[in-house]
């Protein structure tokens, strides 16, 4: 038992992560070996090519960015006791009211285009989740079954939206025309080219926001006492229906931020298929982060760094390819996520020993 | 007279957790064939013995000998492996699976069960011709009242060839009926030579069934005795080191009704009638309990009060107002507070806080929330000031609320409720699974909030409670009030032909 001192209270959620991810960098280095590569030079190029200039760096933000965005979006509902798996239809419907706004009301807005905008991705998510939220309070419909149904509706919607409406005209790409320059999510450029746009402080402010509502918010507290034991938050008063409706929302709005970082930060156009799974990473993220909004914002920049230092790996490292990059992201979920208690016993039964000594 | 032979022996055994002794050289020696009582109050160490026993824990020192011959338990395998077996308070059964199959569960025998399934036959077969009650070995689990779940517990850990039973507090959970069928059973199955250890906190039971007792405190074995030659207030005094002081309940002064009752018709899922037009009335400064055999409508009593369950007809006013119609939350910032009668599934959340479960059903009050947020340091006095009052140990108000043992666990929320000063309390069982100090000090501020002019609605299963705490009594008898009696003319013949239906008051 542990626990004892602050220290090694504060070692413990410390170490444990630090001792998996070195696991998983360990057991990664094995895969890259066996495609013939030399670990500790991919070691070089993974950690050069997502943190070693501004360019980079910025690219690694940027990624990061959506992880946020998506890892928070399931992290609240798991706060209520919701699997929100929804979050790639909620970010994509979330891109179509953003577009909306951008495309035809963009010119005549002026500066108020991108505010608008943001609010626009945020209620198109919540939008897509009160579907599921609905069917949840109202019919006791699990909500892993319906998020994920929403997932299939949303992109079919959007295919034939894009494809038969919205596509610029004259032309084959499933693409909109480009939204005005004023509708643009001001660029965080200037660190060097890349993509890294506001969205990114946005982000870090909501995940704050988001560490607010959940431990210093009596919505927050209420919608976390109906995620642990939804009869005696009943018996005490709380409105279980009313906390499965606002945790799914705000997972919804936070997914549909996704759109302001890709389409109104990077693209600057709707096109199809743009959530390109940061939906589904939002779990790991979630998982890796376990649900915290500071472990999800670390676990984003962490997955971030490999997404954008994996692709400078295929790139540099041939031997490396795009699936090899995969395995790894994979080792990484498996290990600090999946496998969280792998050495966590170990680890408290150590810092136990230290205390005592 | 010859020392019979121990069937298993704890020398010197020593345990701590962190900075925590629970177990200071423990010995204890359990005969061949006898009811061993090990008795002390929440957190004497009670279950850190029994889990030691059954190789749950390993010891820091001491040994450990069954049949004679010292042995090592790394883990519960091999306990079982020496013919210990354990009944846990929470029972260790596969709900939706049959008797058999619970029974058979690790001891399959073989690809196709049909060893194991023989084998289970055979051993609930020969039990039930040695204690005459039967066990339909094709019923689900889930289907069996709580008595016969304990029951299929105690068979599993006889069909794995325990010679020794450890019960964990096994009759917590239990009706008096119930509970004297267990002890019928445990009776008959020393006779057979089986040794029984008994852990638990009441003291009634040890005097009633067990052959010796073991006395520990804070850790340590303060006595042991043969049965026949203790008294209950000298066992009561060496658990908690002084005589136990139960208070006195002083003259009612009865005010205006608080509480009005009337016809309150109760339904269930599948439109049973669960509570069938019961009326009563809970006057300012009077405690009226509810009494009856677990199951015949108090939960659902409680939980239509409250506003968990929606009533079917009926009214219930509260200083006048109706609250049929109105939720929990409004309930309750109308004056109404509530003891859940399960802790763990209404009372509390077990993954917060302690803080954090004072904050529970307290969240709109402006002492702990504004401008949408929550008064954190409000709370953690709050909690620190009731863990104080309340004697809640540790007093830590952010240890996590599952971490406190289950007599603290329900002081926490007996404190939370009557913090409030509430007009009328709902109290289901207040002091279920604690101590007899914790008890009484629960009695005592029920009795001030009766003083000071509240009302108590009190549902408990333990008669000695409820003669004690209240000014009127009512019998549920198949969702009915089956009648009235007051404490002095409550005697346990009136009482228990009431509570069985065969009188009418």
């Amino acid at each position: 038992m542990s626990g004892a001192s602050p220290l090694l209270r504060w070692a413990e959620p410390v170490l444990v992560p630090l001792v998996n991810m070195a696991a998983a960098l360990l057991l990664s280095g094995a895969v890259v070996l066996a495609a013939g590569a030399d670990p500790i030079a991919a070691m070089r190029v993974l950690l050069q090519g997502s943190l070693g200039d501004p360019a980079s760096l910025g690219y690694t933000l940027y990624y990061a960015t959506n992880f946020i965005f998506t890892g928070l979006a399931v992290a609240l509902p798991f706060h209520a006791g919701l699997f929100n798996i929804g979050g790639e239809g909620q970010a994509y419907i979330g891109g179509l009211l953003a577009s909306l706004v951008c495309l035809f009301l963009g010119p005549a807005l002026g500066w108020a285009a991108v505010p608008l905008a943001v609010l626009a991705a945020a209620a198109g998510g919540a939008l897509w989740a009160l579907g599921p939220a609905w069917l949840r309070v109202t019919r006791g419909s699990h909500v892993v079954i319906t998020t994920i149904m929403f997932n299939f509706i949303a992109s079919a919607v959007m295919t034939f939206l894009i494809v038969n409406l919205l596509i610029a005209p004259g032309q084959s790409a499933p693409e909109s025309v480009p939204f005005v320059p004023t509708a643009w999510m001001p660029s965080l450029g200037a660190l060097g080219p890349s993509p890294l746009n506001l969205s990114f402080p946005l982000a870090l402010l909501l995940a704050a926001a988001a560490w607010v509502l959940l431990w210093r918010m009596r919505a927050g507290f209420a919608l976390r006492a109906a995620g642990a034991n939804p009869e005696a938050a009943r018996a005490a008063g709380i409105s279980v229906a009313r906390a499965t409706l606002l945790a799914l929302m705000l997972g919804g709005a936070l997914a549909g931020l996704v759109a302001v970082n890709e389409l109104m930060g990077s693209q600057h156009r709707l096109l199809l298929e743009f959530p390109a799974g940061y939906g589904f990473m939002g779990i790991a993220v979630a998982l890796m982060g376990r649900n915290h909004p500071l472990g999800i914002v670390v676990a984003s920049v962490f997955f971030g760094a490999l997404y954008q230092g994996g692709t400078e790996l295929s790139f540099d490292l041939p031997q490396v390819t795009r699936d090899i990059v995969v395995v790894i992201e994979g080792l990484a979920i498996l290990f600090c996520g999946a496998l969280e208690n792998l050495f966590r016993r170990r680890i408290a039964a150590l810092l136990d020993r230290q205390a005592r000594a | 007279m010859s020392e019979p032979a121990a069937a298993a022996e704890l020398r010197g055994i020593d345990k701590r957790f962190g900075a925590v002794r629970a177990n200071r050289s423990i010995s204890l020696r359990l005969a061949r064939g006898s009811i061993h009582g090990l008795i002390g109050e929440n957190g004497a160490g009670k279950s850190t013995v029994a889990q030691i026993l059954y190789g749950y824990l390993l010891p820091d020192a001491g040994e450990i000998r069954v049949g004679g011959r010292q042995v090592h338990f790394r883990a519960p395998r091999d306990s079982i492996a020496a013919g210990i077996g354990m009944v846990h308070q929470h029972f260790m059964l596969v709900e939706p699976m049959t008797v058999l199959e619970n029974l058979m569960l690790g001891c399959e025998a073989g690809p196709t069960l049909a060893r194991g399934r023989a084998a289970a036959l055979a051993t609930l077969a020969r039990l039930e011709r040695k204690d005459g009650s039967s066990l339909d070995p094709e019923a689900r689990v889930e289907s069996l009242p709580v008595g016969s779940k304990q029951r299929v517990e105690i068979l599993k850990a006889l069909h794995r060839g325990a010679e020794i039973l450890i019960l964990d507090e096994p009759t917590a959970v239990l009706t008096p009926l119930e509970t004297a069928a267990l002890f019928r059973e445990l009776r008959v199955l020393a006779a057979d030579g089986k040794t029984i250890l008994l852990v638990t906190h009441r003291l009634r039971e040890v005097m009633e069934v067990t052959d010796a007792v073991t006395v520990l405190r804070q850790g340590e074995v303060v006595a042991e005795r043969p049965t026949r030659e203790t008294t209950p207030s000298e066992l009561a005094a060496l658990m908690i080191g002084r005589a136990p002081a139960p208070p006195a309940r002083p003259p009612a002064h009865i005010g205006p009704p608080r509480l009005e009752v009337r016809e309150l018709t109760v339904r269930d899922g599948e439109g049973v009638t669960r509570l069938d037009r019961a009326s009563l009335t809970v006057h300012a400064g009077e405690i009226v309990a509810i009494a009856g055999v677990a199951g015949n409508g108090q939960s659902e009593l409680i939980e239509a009060l409250v506003g968990l369950t929606a009533p079917r007809g009926g009214s219930i006013r509260l200083d006048g107002t109706e609250l049929v119609g109105l939720t929990a939350a409004e309930r309750r910032r109308r004056g109404l507070g509530h003891i859940a009668e399960d802790r763990l599934r209404l009372g509390a959340i077990a993954g917060f806080s302690a803080a954090e479960n004072a904050l529970l059903g307290r969240q709109e009050e402006p002492q702990f929330a504004g401008g949408g947020l929550i008064r954190r340091t409000a709370a953690a006095a709050a909690v620190a000031a009731q863990m104080n009052a309340y004697d809640v140990r540790p007093a830590e108000p952010e240890r996590r609320f599952a971490l406190f043992s289950g007599g603290n666990q329900q002081k926490l929320v007996v404190a939370r409720e009557l913090e409030r000063n509430p007009a009328v309390l709902v109290a289901g069982q207040p002091t279920r699974g604690v101590d007899v100090g914790a008890a009484e000090l629960i009695h005592r501020r029920l009795l001030g909030l009766r003083g000071g002019g509240g009302a108590v609605l009190l549902v408990s299963a333990d008669l000695e409670e409820i003669r004690l705490l209240a000014d009127r009594i009512l019998v549920l008898c198949g969702g009915r009030i089956a009648g009235e009696l007051t404490p002095e003319t409550a005697d346990e013949r009136r009482l228990g032909l009431l509570m069985a239906g065969a009188e009418a008051a």
